[in-house]
């Protein structure tokens, strides 16, 4: 059983279920407690040790019943020959004729198994492996024998030894049928969450100019899973304690009643502030090939940030909160885009809309997020308004998409704004906006 | 009541069906998964993280296996700013300085025949550090569920409420099932308590808290253990009645609502029907007493014109 657990834990992992080393002992110790009789119990003890959150509990689920479709080995059924595997496979081969030939089904899983530990099978990784795979495991079990005495039968050549050599034969095919079914089944375990998370960490780096349009599902999943951990991190802190600091006029207040014996004690405490931002966003031609993954951004912002105002512009200015509030992404996407997008920009037009419509929501607690690339057509940039953005609000961050070597080239005016920026940065992969927002927040629980 | 003892809850607590039944008997009817948990808390000597919808009892939970073996309950509410001193132990503050005035004099008296500050000093050393002894400390509930003699229950309630902080200090006394009180020393637990912790989710636990515990999901019911439920919790009450109002509340889960109805809800629901000697639903009643299940006013004003509709249906059943 312990090969097995060790693979199930394995698998586990693979799918994103993060299980620790003390996890990993505690589900031994939970076996060693419940046993394998039951595997109901089984299921519900070891999904109450290995997986701690309800999304976890259902992969595990999942997991589970596809590791353990097959019936459990029986304590210490394995183990015994794991050891000697490799150079019984000689031996095995008798086995493996007897083993078809008597119908023992139950043996054959069980060698099956142990062959599949011996070569491995547990790091499959792309589809393409599962023939390799097949063939190392059948190998292992000694399928080299058994296909030598259908050749040693054939030659033979009387018609009980045609007669068995059909029977092995046919056998045979069952057999090869069952390893790749197994195959396809350690794929379906181990090597469909390999690639799935390797192609999550490829999009993570990847420039959004280079993203195609179906990636943004993917996108959109792994931009949600980032917002979801920095929303935990720093989830509801409004007020913390500075520990150990006496607030000395509050404890004198309250102490007055005993003739200023600070029987009671009252303790310094620290106010966090709750973050709230501006987002503008640019949706403009110059942007196309970002403009859904800045609208993305925007939208998983909106997810994860409680009071946020979201405005879209090309060359005037809305606000779209209610649209990335109401709708799903796709539709948000669409509506937006449709509404505003890929008209010729004009940055100074839209910040003067943003001024005149919105500009008292502003104040020192306000983050004002600008994402665009700063190129404005050869208008007006009204470097006037964005200084009294950067003097009125706590941050004003500008997230570009373009590398900054191609700031203030061409119409570019990112270089006369970036003096009334508290921060400019490059934008456009994943990761760098985790490292942005967690950036944003973070101001928000030390200010 | 017996004398609760460790071999006793060993004893109860030896089979998975056997804590299913127990749980039963004082009035708690769970599902297998949190009976399996329960029995693996006790054999590992591990906490339990128990996370849920409000209402699904969580809380209860814990008040029934504490009943179940005969333990006390020590219960610790947890909120925004809770700290050690409110968790663990505390100074009895007020008590040492009212007794250092009292016993000023008695200093005096005491320090009147040495001369010289240093002798003073000397002397007062000899007196051990009285100030700081288990007469001034005041056990909070976490330092008193460890020096239970017999073991006890202890319910960490909302954890998810509590700072970080806090959380990070937890992380102490639910592995090792011990506390370190400088002035005293560490304080280890003989019989390690049987720890709850709940969680309604308003912030994500710490990784390392979640690997310390066992994780229960406690989910809404389905209708036939709800019917057990209130079958359980309000005597008196019909089959008939009871089958409507869980399938009342079933087609409200399934419902847009702000807020759903849980268990406790469905409870005390059936508790009012009781109270107005109503056998069976009507739309009436139910327009009346929709505001012991929605807690909402959006809620009972979206759900007033189907009413109707849905009492016929449940009514049925």
């Amino acid at each position: 059983m312990d090969q097995t657990l060790e693979n199930f834990i394995k698998a586990l992992r693979g799918a994103d279920v993060p299980v620790s080393i003390g996890e990993a002992i505690d589900a031994f110790n939970t076996v060693d407690v419940v046993g394998l009789s039951d595997r109901r119990i089984l299921k519900n003890s070891l999904g109450s040790v290995l997986a701690k959150t309800v999304e976890h509990r259902r992969t595990f689920d999942d997991c589970f019943d596809l590791f353990f479709a097959r019936d459990l080995p029986a304590d210490g059924e394995d183990g015994t020959d794991n050891a000697e595997q490799s150079e019984a496979a000689e031996a095995a081969g008798g086995d493996l004729i007897g083993m078809v030939m008597g119908g023992d089904g139950a043996g054959i899983a069980a060698a099956m198994e142990s062959a599949a530990n011996q070569v491995g099978a547990s790091n499959i990784q792309v589809f393409t492996q599962r023939g390799i795979y097949a063939r190392r495991i059948l190998d292992e079990m000694g399928l080299r024998t058994l296909e030598r005495r259908i050749a040693a039968l054939r030659r033979q050549g009387t018609p009980e030894a045609e007669a068995e050599a059909d029977a092995l034969e046919q056998a045979r095919t069952s057999l090869l049928g069952e390893a790749r079914a197994f195959v396809e089944r350690q794929y379906q375990i181990y090597g469909v969450p390999a690639s799935d998370r390797l192609r999550d960490e490829m999009l993570a780096e990847a420039r959004l100019s280079g993203l195609e349009t179906r990636d943004l599902a993917r996108m959109h999943r792994i931009v949600r899973r980032m917002a979801k951990r920095l929303a935990a991190k720093h989830s509801r802190r409004r007020r913390s304690a500075k520990r150990g600091q006496l607030d000395i006029r509050k404890m004198l207040r309250a102490n007055v009643a005993y003739d200023g014996v600070p029987f009671e004690t009252i303790w310094k405490q620290r106010r966090i502030d709750r973050p709230r931002v501006v987002a503008i966003c640019d949706v403009s031609r110059s942007v196309a090939a970002v403009a859904r993954f800045l609208l993305l951004f925007l939208y998983s912002l909106h997810e994860v940030i409680p009071e946020i105002r979201a405005f879209a512009f090309s060359d005037r200015l809305v606000e779209v909160s209610d649209t990335l509030e109401g709708e799903e992404i796709e539709q948000a996407l669409v509506l937006i885009l449709d509404r505003i997008g890929f008209r010729s920009t004009d940055y100074g037009r839209a910040l003067a809309d943003f001024e005149d419509g919105f500009g008292d929501w502003v104040d020192r607690r306000t983050t004002v997020v600008i994402m665009g690339d700063g190129r404005s057509n050869n208008t007006d940039p009204r470097t006037d308004l964005m200084r009294q953005l950067h003097d009125r609000a706590k941050r004003v961050v500008w997230l570009n998409p373009e590398p900054k070597t191609v700031w203030g080239s061409g119409d570019s005016e990112m270089l006369r704004y970036l003096p009334h920026c508290h921060l400019a940065t490059e934008c456009n992969t994943v990761k760098h906006l985790e490292r942005v927002v967690d950036d944003l927040l973070r101001i928000y629980s030390t200010a | 009541m017996t004398k609760p003892t460790a071999k006793a809850s060993n004893d109860k607590l030896s089979s998975i069906d056997g804590i299913t039944e127990g749980l039963g008997s004082v009035g708690y009817i769970g599902t297998e998964q949190i009976a399996t948990a329960v029995y693996l808390a006790y054999h590992l000597t591990k906490p339990i993280l128990v996370e849920g919808p409000a209402g699904v009892g969580k809380t209860d939970l814990a008040q029934s296996t504490a009943g179940f073996l005969g333990l006390p309950l020590i219960r610790l509410q947890c909120y925004e700013g809770l700290d050690e001193s409110k968790a663990l132990y505390e100074w009895k503050y007020g008590k040492q300085l009212l007794y250092t005035q009292i016993l000023k004099e008695k200093l005096a008296d005491m320090l009147q025949e040495v001369d010289g500050l240093e002798e003073s000093l000397a002397r007062l050393h000899g007196f051990n550090d009285i100030f700081f002894s288990e007469q001034f400390l005041e056990p909070r509930p976490l330092l008193k569920a460890l020096k239970q003699q017999y073991g006890a229950v202890l319910l960490i309630d909302e954890v998810d409420k509590s700072d970080e902080e806090f959380e990070a200090f937890l992380l102490e006394v639910l592995s090792d099932y011990q506390v370190s009180v400088p002035e005293i020393g560490t304080v280890k637990a003989d019989v390690p308590p049987l720890v709850f912790l709940t969680s309604n989710n308003t912030r994500e636990m710490g990784d390392a808290l979640k690997r310390r515990c066992l994780h229960l999901h406690i989910s809404f019911p389905d209708s036939k253990r709800e019917q057990q439920i209130v079958a359980a919790r309000v005597p008196g009450i019909s089959d008939r009645l009871t089958k409507q109002l869980v399938s009342f509340v079933h087609q409200l889960r399934d419902q847009d609502l702000k807020k759903l109805p849980s268990i406790s809800e469905t409870v005390d629901w059936a508790r009012v029907m009781v109270l107005l000697h109503a056998d069976r639903l009507d739309t009436d009643t139910v327009r009346r007493t929709l505001n012991v299940l929605l807690k909402f006013e959006s809620d009972i004003e979206a759900l007033d014109n189907q009413i109707g509709e849905l009492t016929r249906k449940a009514a049925k059943d």
